[in-house]
């Protein structure tokens, strides 16, 4: 098999237009129907293959907090710096978090400060940095939603049967029902309401491939919101969209699976396992545009607290919360109160380049998507 | 002589041996030989000038090594602007230490290269620098080539089609994966390669208004930098772009877009409608995956644009800061 039949099915353009034209006919008649795709890997999806032209003009997407690097505050981002400037360190992120300003700026800054900072494709490869460089102090700064937990559980179960003493964690893994509560059932206090304009929701399917679809189950039954799991390709987009508006069109609302070829109801057992053995969850955690999030984030179980590098490094590390930029409206924008365009900074003072608020920070936000791939929608 | 020694760049005897003995076997020609301070080159006309300075990290890659890509990179952006190469500066700065068989490889490339364009290396300097003040071996290349046709981005106009000599973003792809840090097997090689012999044989035919290597920044960063030069609009057909599949096979799995990692030898030519069959039967003698992809429009003005197979448009963006992997 070549790896291109892992995806060019999921791309058909025939497929694509077969999808809009059974969205547009079925919502034909719907009252304006917006869905949040959680995810950050599914409005990457929508803005690069141009999805939104496809859909109706009563169908809305709301771009949801689901990229870990965008919500990552900068009290955290300050931590990995700190770590990183440490003497005879080696800090290992994963991909962009490098680009990601804190207060004292990014780790890319801090590699130009001379700070021995490396990107790893995969948690695992961390372990032969380690191995490799017995005389540093290797500190593996990790982020993700469910998707990445288990891989972080997996390298820490490696490093303690290697017995590696000069391996440590900082950990800020993430969960993602507990944002979805957080979105529908939280007051906003800016404007002081229950405020929030979500009708159903696009579920990420890397995430239920290891946490199953069951995770979602309360949305329809307590919030009376439809949750459909999906993949990232266009077509499962698509397929995902037409499966949201059939339900609210027979007038269902339950969890329903697109992702077939890898979501079961439970998930992956022996991932979560794994999670379950190291890790805990902490009662608050602070993201990004959003604020403080109870239960929303994983940490170290008490007995591995040598392996902490939030223990370990304690004395250096500050606690003290910083605040959000406050032109920025990431918060409503999450909310789908508001579009990145309406963000009175958007493009000029908030730039990828530059970013202010979480949602421009990744290419995975919606305010970097919307940046990066503009919406001619307008002009067709 | 196993290893290049701080000794060989102190302008005395070491020096002139590794000049004489290693550099010259490899690169003489009549005008290096007289080996004076200054290279007297006669009186040729409508010069093109250009300096690149050759960086790249490992310094042999699949597909080609810092040499190759030094002549040909300094070529190539000779050859973009219709000038023909014809003479070359080089300047190396060595590391203590380094492999007296890898320099040799590197020099031997370099004439293979040099003898592809029909170009010589006029003038050189090597400098020595003790270990740990640079990475294995850089190279300084200035170039001078005579123009023959008067090319040039500022000459894009709506009704020009866009070319693109073969397919993308194998050079960034493959030291990408041969880098240290992403453990991947595959067979990519770089596109690497001089790119006049192709382009002397279209600017015979006529018809090409501009043309540009997209190195660093790739594909994006040529079409971008092309619209907001001459205040146009450049339409790409997505499907058109031919990419290798296993050069889309690492993009997918890191999260890259193709059309901004870095080529080495393919670029894109902005070309007249009515010549556009007989430039495109040369490219693809040349490398079959040759394509026409997209034309000059004069909707939005100094943005690329992006079409899908179903129809949708977006931006295609200038590229920006350093490429890293999504994380998921």
């Amino acid at each position: 098999m070549e790896l291109r039949d892992l995806y060019d099915r999921f791309r058909d353009p025939a497929a694509i237009k077969a999808l809009a034209k059974a969205i547009a006919k079925e919502a034909q008649d719907l009252e304006p129907f917006s869905i949040m795709e959680v995810c950050g890997g599914h409005t990457h999806t929508i803005m690069k293959y141009g999805l939104l032209q496809l859909l109706p003009k009563n169908i809305f997407f709301i771009h949801g907090p689901g990229c870990p690097v965008c919500i990552m505050p900068k009290e955290r981002i300050d931590h990995a710096y700190i770590l990183a400037m440490q003497p005879d360190t080696i800090l290992c992120t994963l991909g962009d978090m490098i680009k990601v300003p804190g207060s004292r700026g990014s780790l890319q800054d801090a590699r130009s400060q001379g700070a021995d900072v490396h990107f790893v494709y995969s948690p695992l490869d961390v372990l032969k940095i380690a191995k490799e460089n017995p005389d540093k102090r290797v500190i593996f700064f990790a982020i993700g939603f469910e998707t990445t937990t288990p891989m972080t559980a997996a390298l820490i179960e490696q490093a303690l049967h290697y017995g590696l003493e000069n391996l440590f964690f900082h950990i800020n893994h993430v969960t993602v029902p507990e944002v979805m509560r957080e979105l529908i059932d939280s007051r906003d206090e800016h404007i002081d309401s229950y405020n929030n304009r979500i009708d159903a929701f696009l579920g990420p399917s890397h995430v239920s491939v290891i946490a199953g679809s069951k995770i979602y189950e309360e949305f329809p039954a307590k919030y009376h919101r439809p949750v459909v799991v999906a993949g990232f390709e266009p077509v499962d987009v698509m397929e995902g969209v037409l499966m949201l508006v059939r339900q609210r069109k027979e007038g269902r609302c339950e969890v329903e699976v697109q992702y077939r070829r890898s979501v079961t109801r439970e998930g992956n057992m022996k991932a979560q396992k794994l999670i379950q053995k190291y890790f805990q969850k902490r009662e608050l955690f602070k993201w990004r545009g959003l604020g403080n999030i109870p239960k929303s984030a994983w940490r170290f179980k008490p007995e591995y607290a040598d392996l902490d590098a939030e223990e370990v490094y304690k004395e250096i590390l500050p606690i003290g919360e910083i605040e959000d930029h406050r032109l920025c409206i990431c918060g409503d924008i999450l909310r789908g109160m508001a579009k990145p365009t309406e963000c009175q900074v958007f493009g000029s003072a908030c730039t990828p380049s530059k970013p202010l608020g979480s949602c421009m920070v990744s290419s995975e936000g919606a305010c970097a998507a919307y940046y990066k791939y503009g919406n001619l929608l307008e002009a067709q | 002589m196993k290893q290049i020694t701080l000794a060989m760049g102190n302008g005395g005897v070491e020096n002139r041996e590794l000049i004489e003995k290693v550099i010259f076997r490899h690169l003489k020609n009549s005008y290096l030989e007289r080996a004076e301070d200054a290279t007297f080159l006669g009186t040729p006309q409508h010069l093109c000038f250009t300096t690149d300075s050759f960086t790249v990290s490992p310094l042999f890659f699949p597909g080609g090594d810092i040499g190759k890509l030094a002549v040909a990179g300094s070529c190539n952006d000779l050859a973009m602007m219709g000038a023909k190469p014809r003479f070359l500066s080089c300047s190396f700065i060595v590391e203590e230490g380094f492999s007296m068989r890898s320099f040799e490889l590197i020099l031997r490339s370099m004439k293979k290269e040099l003898s592809i364009n029909s170009a010589h290396v006029v003038t050189g300097d090597t400098k020595v620098v003790p270990k740990g003040s640079c990475d294995g071996l850089y190279i300084n290349i200035s170039a001078i080539g005579e123009r023959v046709a008067d090319v040039s981005e500022r000459y894009l106009e709506p009704g020009l089609l866009i070319l693109i000599s073969g397919s993308v973003a194998k050079h960034g792809a493959a030291i990408f994966a041969a880098r240290e840090g992403i453990d991947l097997e595959s067979d990519l090689k770089s596109d690497c390669k001089s790119v006049w012999p192709v382009v002397e044989e279209m600017l015979s035919v006529g018809g090409v208004k501009a043309m540009r290597d997209a190195t660093r920044g790739g594909v994006a960063a040529v079409l971008n930098e092309w619209a907001g030069a001459s205040d146009v609009g450049i339409e790409i057909d997505e499907a058109a772009v031919p990419i290798a599949d296993n050069v889309r096979g690492i993009c997918e799995i890191l999260g890259f877009e193709p059309l901004v990692l870095a080529n080495e030898g393919t670029f894109v030519a902005a070309v007249e409608p009515h010549r556009v069959e007989r430039l495109l039967d040369i490219l693809r003698r040349h490398d079959l995956d040759a394509a026409l992809i997209g034309r000059v429009t004069k909707e939005y003005p100094g943005r690329a644009v992006l079409r899908s197979e179903w129809g949708t448009r977006r931006f295609l963006d200038m590229p920006s800061g350093e490429i890293l992997p999504r994380i998921c």
